[in-house]
């Protein structure tokens, strides 16, 4: 190799964007990172030998005669049990004051499992909310999203979420998180007493966006180290992916891209597959969950960021404050867990799915009751009984403070259901209602 | 002499290569990036410079790699042994590939070339020869893998020897050919195809005259798909579309089975992968496996790759159709198959159409879905290949581009339906707005009258009515309240509700339920329709309600039971008491 591009340096610059600029080079290699006037760059195009950069912090003050020095390799993160209990930008650099990792340097976005070598997921992941483990329940190898308004508690349930589950690593990836909200996520892990089992890839609000894109990357490197050298079971949070998308609208658009529905870049499908594509059951043990959070316009899932994830993970997870019980609850109508199947019952006592169908059609009644209450008609006997067991329902299990074992959870169903109704009501198979339907007293 | 070229220009995967010879539209070449070759399509040419897309990703690559031009297009291997394979995109085997993570530059044989077959001669040597004509078979399975005179030889030829029984691998020459100038020419039991043309070999395509059986109701009954037809399947997501693909891949009345996961979730594929072997083919009592070929390229893998993947399907299903066989194509999802278009066009900096798809989406969604069909081959026995595609529209919404070009070349439309998936009313196929054109066929009219009962077609227009009736029913009861609506009114949404409950829906996860042989659903439907001539005088409509509730809750337990056992006429003597009582 006659001329190692690294020791290249140029320092006239062919154009400049918001996110981007253009110089001439030579010997650059597609994806490889620079340096321009020391801020971190990625190369996106080469035409001739007309180089594109994005750089990640924006080229606010980047004059033409920035220094660019090109450094011959994409991305990496050096990775090893040091991670453990770490904070990084989205660089990989440590930003908690700690020293630097040693380990061994992995290039970030790596190669994708071969589907073939893969296992179908079977371990179920307790979160001790009811409205997940009873109606939605969470299976490793799983990716799932929060769909949540922006007013909503999203990065306090998955918090929670992530701090009750029994994962052996828990690999939060914060994107665009404010700054309140990160020291929430750091406060939270450091009082549980749970930080050596956490390694945080944290960009704020106060960060440029474009930086953003590494984040998901970053962390899924790091799940895939544990996940795949050490045979452990990660849980990867992303929060918040809409800000992720909206970082990819921003580069595609300054790259002259032509968007497509709702101003996101037409690979919108591909580059947000490739994020949750990561969620993994290993063969060997080893699994990447991933639970992402999707902020939502007003509730508006038919845009192209919640629909094309939609269309990518297995399910759905739906918080809503009830003004019944006053609580936010996980709502069981548009929540979905794809897998639930299998486990539910396998893994869990064998009338976890019975008990969860009557529950939730019960609530559906109570919605009836609701509609018609609101139109004046009289209720019935029924009726009554039906709005009674919502608000108890939503107090006592569909509330995202709940903490209780699956066992547990199905116990509280019976007692609801031997409050409220007769037993032909709940429509149970029998041998159900005789095991476990609760003594009068 | 093939061209070779050098890389000048990269974005993502579209790199453009200056040539210093001849290269052709869709040819493929390989890049060398640091050791690794990465296959690519030429996919566009403006003098020297050529685009090309690559089928991996293009980390690493620099201005100034070397090219290699193959003078050929993608193709696939055909042979023995491509059913129960598990494929990427690109036909590689990703049964055989090394390490849990894909590898870049990792390209595996399709075909092993070591297994021995046990191959029977069909032509005798002397006898005149065309491309696609049976020179002799081997046994894939139970089923006979017909040794064809591979479809790129053009004009006649001579079989100038052939081996006798034995067992042979598949690069044994089986045959020798002397073609018109007297050149001989050896054919082995494996050919190239390129993916991208059509396999033609047949010596015509007559309209579809018989209906594939699906076991499913709401497809059999109401909207049959034809055997060498299409159908498509839109709807948005958790809609049930995924587990209705799976149910006719288990279930279709084929001998073939090419299932193409093209973009969608691995978990899904994994769940093939970990079913299907298990499975019983309820026609032949064989596992589904066997008589499967799964073509994988799931969403995180190269969209380029993608984009080939459903090419790749289609040709391993004319390639059986080719042997005179049944075959069933299921893609799921077209519309991500869309989607990996509209990244190279706009790549490509092309004017986009509407969406940002490329302008021509619509004539080469028809193309594609223009290679199924029936035929009948040189020696007039018939093949057929049946695709059905699912689509996932953006948003739910059926007026996005590749629904409505989807719309304009598959014969059938089963529309999946929020609403119905909400209220768990499963399949969520919406029994108005679908469609089947082929109930329009008076072959097909003729064939159902013939093969199912006199006069079927009138019953399927009928319960198509009953539903139609059943929703005004149902929305003046809505508008006006139930006291509002005279009785005639509840009657006519609670005969829908039956037909809805007992004939539409279907437990995909049970064991009877899920398979409706067309003798049954001809049974149940009669039935049915007997009970909705009837005249009824309830004296308010709490009573029909609960009357109608009963009727549809034994009904429903007549599905669950094995078809006339004992459990099945319980339920039957249930319903006629019921019924007599009733009037």
């Amino acid at each position: 190799m006659a001329n190692k591009a690294f020791q290249r340096i140029y320092t006239q610059l062919e154009g400049i964007t918001k996110a981007t600029v253009s110089l001439k080079a030579a010997g650059v290699s597609n994806d490889e990172l620079a340096v321009v006037n020391g801020r971190l760059a990625q190369v996106v195009k080469t035409k001739g030998d007309l180089v594109t950069l994005q750089i990640f912090s924006g080229t606010e003050g980047i004059p033409t005669d920035a220094e660019v020095t090109f450094l011959g390799a994409p991305p990496t993160l050096k990775v090893s049990e040091e991670l453990a209990g770490r904070f990084f930008n989205a660089y990989g650099e440590p930003i908690d004051g700690g020293p630097a990792i040693d380990g061994e340097e992995r290039q970030i976005g790596g190669p994708s499992v071969n589907p073939y070598k893969r296992k179908q997921p079977s371990e179920l992941i307790p979160t001790g909310i009811a409205g997940i483990d009873l109606n939605n329940t969470l299976v490793s190898g799983q990716k799932i999203p929060f769909f949540a308004d922006a007013d909503q508690p999203y990065n306090n349930v998955m918090a929670q979420v992530a701090l009750r589950a029994d994962v052996d690593k828990i690999i939060l990836g914060g994107m665009g998180l404010s700054n309140d909200d990160y020291l929430y996520f750091k406060h939270e892990f450091e009082s549980a007493g749970a930080l050596e089992k956490i390694i945080s890839f944290v960009n704020t609000t106060e960060q440029p966006p474009v930086e953003r894109l590494l984040i998901p990357d970053m962390a899924l490197t790091a799940a895939e180290y544990f996940a795949v050298d050490k045979n452990e079971k990660v849980l990867v949070l992303l929060t918040d992916m809409t800000l992720y998308a909206d970082a990819l609208s921003i580069v595609s658009n300054r790259m002259d891209q032509i968007p497509s529905k709702d101003s996101m870049p037409g690979s919108l499908y591909s580059d947000l597959a490739k994020i949750y594509e990561k969620a993994v059951q290993l063969p060997d043990g080893g699994s990447i969950t991933i639970i992402a959070v999707t902020t939502l316009n007003d509730g508006d899932i038919t845009h192209a960021i919640p629909d094309n994830t939609g269309y990518i993970t297995e399910g759905q997870l739906f918080l809503r404050s009830d003004p019944d019980s006053g609580k936010v609850i996980i709502d069981p109508f548009r929540s979905l867990s794809r897998l639930k199947q299998l486990v539910q019952g396998k893994k869990t006592r064998d009338d976890h799915s019975q008990v969860m169908n009557a529950s939730v059609r019960l609530y559906s009644d109570a919605q009836n009751a609701k509609t018609k209450l609101e139109n004046g008609f009289d209720l019935s006997d029924y009726d009554l009984r039906c709005l009674d067991y919502a608000k108890a329902y939503a107090t006592r299990l569909l509330a995202i403070d709940v903490n209780l074992n699956t066992d547990e959870m199905l116990d509280t169903a019976w007692g609801l259901f031997g409050e409220f109704f007769t037993k032909a009501e709940t429509g149970i198979k029998q041998v159900f209602i005789d095991k476990y339907w609760p003594d009068q007293k | 002499m093939k061209s070779t070229g050098k890389v000048t220009g990269i974005v993502s995967n579209l790199v453009t290569v200056l040539t210093d010879g001849p290269v052709s539209q869709n040819e493929i070449c390989y890049i060398d990036c640091e050791g690794t070759k990465l296959m690519a399509e030429v996919i566009k040419v403006n003098g020297k410079s050529a685009a090309v897309q690559v089928f991996e990703s293009t980390r690493g690559l620099k201005n100034g790699n070397t090219v290699e031009f193959e003078d050929r297009m993608l193709e696939v291997s055909l042979g023995p042994g491509l059913l129960s394979s598990s494929y990427d995109g690109l036909q590689n085997d990703l049964t055989t590939m090394t390490g849990v993570f894909l590898k870049r530059g990792e390209y595996t044989d399709p075909l092993n070339h070591e297994k021995l077959w046990d191959f029977t001669p069909i032509a005798k040597p002397g006898d005149k020869v065309i491309a696609a004509d049976w020179l002799g078979e081997v046994k894939e399975g139970w089923l006979p893998h017909k040794i064809m005179v591979p479809f790129s030889f053009k004009g006649e030829f001579t079989v100038k020897s052939i081996v006798p029984a034995g067992q042979y691998n598949i690069d044994t020459a089986v045959a020798v050919l002397t073609d018109a100038e007297g050149e001989d020419v050896n054919v082995t039991m494996v050919q190239k195809w390129p993916v991208k043309v059509a396999i033609k070999g047949y010596r015509e395509k007559p309209r579809p005259s018989r209906i594939m059986e699906t076991g499913v109701r709401v497809i059999d009954t109401l909207n049959p798909i034809a055997e060498g037809g299409t159908g498509f399947i839109p709807g948005p997501f958790g809609c049930g579309k995924t587990v209705l693909q799976h149910a006719i891949a288990k279930q279709g009345d084929a001998e073939v089975i090419v299932m193409a996961a093209c973009g969608e979730r691995a978990n899904e594929v994994v769940e093939i992968f970990t079913e299907f072997p298990e499975l019983i083919d309820p026609h032949t009592g064989r596992h589904l496996m066997e008589r499967t070929t799964i073509i994988c390229n799931t969403s995180n893998m190269p969209v380029a790759a993608r984009e080939a993947s459903v090419y790749t399907a289609m040709t391993i299903c004319e390639y059986y159709r080719a042997m005179g066989m049944k075959v069933l194509l299921l893609a799921d999802s077209t519309s991500r198959w869309a989607q990996a278009l509209r990244e190279m066009s706009n790549r490509m900096e092309e004017l986009p159409g509407a969406d940002a798809f490329p302008v021509d989406l619509s004539s080469i969604i028809s193309s594609f879905y223009a290679r199924a069909g029936m035929v009948v081959l040189n020696n007039g026995q018939t093949g057929s290949v049946t695709f059905i595609g699912t689509v996932s529209p953006a948003g739910g919404n059926l007026k996005e581009p590749v629904t409505e070009s989807t719309k304009k070349a598959a014969r059938c439309f089963y529309a999946l339906e929020q609403n119905r998936a909400d209220k768990k009313r499963y399949p969520a196929v919406n029994p108005i707005d679908s469609y089947s054109k082929y109930l329009e066929y008076p072959e097909i009219r003729e064939y159902l009258s013939e093969k199912v009962t006199p006069g079927w077609v009138e019953m399927v227009e009928k319960t198509k009515n009953i539903i139609r009736k059943g929703r005004d029913a149902q929305e003046q009861i809505n508008i006006l309240g139930d006291d509002g609506v005279p009785m005639t009114y509840h009657e006519l949404f609670w005969k829908s509700e039956l037909v809805d409950f007992v004939i539409l829906q279907q437990d995909a996860f049970d064991a009877i339920d899920s398979v409706t042989p067309m003798d049954r659903q001809e049974y149940m439907l009669r039935l049915v329709l007997d009970i909705c001539d009837m005249e009824f005088n309830f004296e308010d409509f709490e009573q029909c309600r609960n009357y109608f509730k009963e009727l549809i809750n034994i009904l429903k337990q007549m599905n669950y039971s094995e078809f006339h056992g004992e459990s099945f006429n319980k339920f039957q003597d249930q319903l006629n008491n019921l019924l007599s009582n009733g009037k």
